[in-house]
C-alpha cells in the first residue's frame, strides 16, 4: 500500500513516527504551518519556525527517506494580533521560493472573529497574489458549521481564487457536502477524539463519493495517530472496497491536487 | 448551509459489502461508546453537573438517535453548532467548548444555567 500524509505537524512527532510512516506506506508529509501551542512573541519566532519548516524539517524527513513539503502562514489562533499577522504575512514571500513550499496554509477561523476573517483575507490576497495554492482550517467542535461557511463565503466572493486550487479542510457530516458542492477540494481529519473516525470517514466517502476528498491525521503535539490514514484504509478492505479504490483516495487524490504545485515532486 | 442538501448519487457501497460483517465488527465497540455515554450522564447528575449547557446540549442531540430519520450524525453535529451566522467582534477564548453556548451568558454562572437551557433549546426550533 502506498499513501500520502497530506496534513502532519512533523516538528512535534519523534523519529519513530517517521520509521512508522515510512514502513506503513508513505510516500510523502506535507506540514502546514500551525500553533505551536503558545503565542508566538514576535515575527522573529514565526522566521524561525519557517527556517525549521522549509530547511530542518525537510533535511529531518530525508534521513527516513520521506519527501517533506510545507506550507506558510500565521495560524488562526494567533491571529487576533494584527500588527504581529500584518509582519508575519509581510514575512512570508521572503520563503515561497524554498523548494518544498506549497502553498499558504493552514489558514482559516479558529473563534470566527472580525480578525480572524480580517487576518483570513490577507492570507487569501496573498496567495492569489503569488499564485499559491491554498489550504484551509475550519474551526473546531461548535465553531465549524459556522466558520466553514464564513470561510466559503470568503472564498466564493473572491475573484482571484479558483476553488480547484483550494482545500477545506477537517470537514465533517455537516459540511463535507457543502464544500464539495461549491467546488473546494475537502479534506477528512482523522483524530481520536475529535473531528472524525476511520469508520466515519469511509461513511462519508460512502456518501459523498471519492472525488475531490483526501484523507490525513494532522498529527501534532495533541492527542493525534501518525498512522491514521493507513489504518483508515483497513478499514475501507473490511468493509469490502478495493484495492483500486484505497488507492485513489490515499494516493492519488492528494498527488492530483498537490501536483498543481510544480514542486510537488515524488522520488522515481 | 447545511440545511438544503444536494441529492446524493446512490451505488457508492461497494459490491462485496456484507451487511452482516459491519455489525459483526461495529456492534460491541459501539455498545462500550453508548454505556460511556449513560455513565458520563449519570455521572455528572450525581455530582450535581447536570445542568451545564453542554451536558444539556448532549442530553437534546442525543433524541436524534430515536427519531428514525437518516444522517444522524450530520444531524447531531448540526444540533452541537453555533447557529449564528455573523462573525464575532471579539474572541472568547482560544478553544472551542464542544457545544453552543451563546456568548451573553459567558461567564455567567449557576443562576443562569436555566436560562441558558432555555436559549439552547429555542435554537432547535
Amino acid at each position: 500500500m502506498r499513501y500520502i500524509e497530506p496534513h502532519g505537524h512533523m516538528v512535534s512527532r519523534t523519529t519513530d513516527d517517521y520509521q512508522a510512516m515510512i514502513t506503513a506506506g508513505c510516500q510523502a508529509v506535507c506540514e502546514p504551518a500551525f500553533w505551536a501551542g503558545y503565542d508566538r512573541s514576535s515575527v522573529d519566532g514565526f522566521r524561525d519556525y519557517f527556517r525549521q519548516l522549509t530547511e530542518y524539517e525537510p533535511a529531518r524527513a530525508a534521513k527516513f527517506l520521506l519527501p517533506h513539503f510545507s506550507w506558510l502562514c500565521i495560524n488562526p489562533k494567533e491571529s487576533e494580533d494584527l500588527a504581529l499577522a500584518a509582519d508575519v504575512l509581510a514575512m512570508i514571500p521572503e520563503f515561497l521560493s524554498q523548494p518544498n513550499v506549497l502553498g499558504i496554509g493552514e489558514i482559516g477561523l479558529n473563534r470566527n472573529t472580525r480578525n480572524e476573517l480580517n487576518v483570513l483575507e490577507q492570507h487569501v490576497d496573498l496567495a492569489v497574489k503569488h499564485d499559491q495554492l491554498i489550504l484551509v482550517h475550519t474551526p473546531h467542535l461548535e465553531d465549524k458549521l459556522k466558520g466553514t461557511r464564513l470561510i466559503v463565503d470568503l472564498l466564493r466572493s473572491h475573484q482571484g481564487v479558483k476553488p480547484g486550487r483550494v482545500i477545506i479542510d477537517h470537514v465533517e457530516e455537516h459540511t463535507i457536502q457543502y464544500v464539495l458542492d461549491q467546488g473546494f477540494w475537502a479534506g477528512i481529519t482523522l483524530y481520536p477524539d475529535s473531528k472524525s473516525s476511520p469508520p466515519r470517514a469511509v461513511d462519508m466517502l460512502e456518501i459523498c463519493g471519492r472525488e475531490r476528498i483526501w484523507l490525513n491525521s494532522a498529527c501534532d503535539w495533541g492527542v493525534s495517530d501518525p498512522l491514521a490514514v493507513p489504518k483508515t484504509a483497513f478499514e475501507m478492505r473490511r468493509r469490502g472496497h478495493s484495492t483500486e479504490f484505497v488507492d485513489q483516495v490515499l494516493y492519488q487524490n492528494p498527488v492530483r491536487f498537490l501536483s498543481q504545485c510544480p514542486k510537488f515532486r515524488l522520488g522515481v | 448551509m447545511p440545511t438544503k442538501r444536494t441529492p446524493r448519487p446512490q451505488g457508492k457501497l461497494p459490491a462485496a459489502a456484507a451487511p452482516r460483517a459491519l455489525v459483526d465488527h461495529g456492534f460491541v465497540p459501539v455498545r462500550a461508546k453508548l454505556i460511556e455515554v449513560a455513565a458520563f450522564l449519570d455521572r455528572v447528575e450525581r455530582h450535581g453537573a447536570a445542568d451545564d449547557f453542554r451536558c444539556v446540549a448532549l442530553r437534546t442531540a442525543a433524541q436524534v438517535l430515536l427519531d428514525g430519520k437518516p444522517e444522524r450524525a450530520r444531524r447531531i453535529l448540526e444540533r452541537l453548532s453555533d447557529p449564528t451566522t455573523k462573525p464575532d467582534a471579539v474572541s472568547t477564548g482560544k478553544a472551542a467548548l464542544g457545544a453552543w453556548l451563546p456568548s451573553a451568558t459567558v461567564g455567567v454562572k449557576v443562576k443562569m444555567k436555566v436560562k441558558v437551557k432555555v436559549k439552547v433549546a429555542a435554537t432547535r426550533r
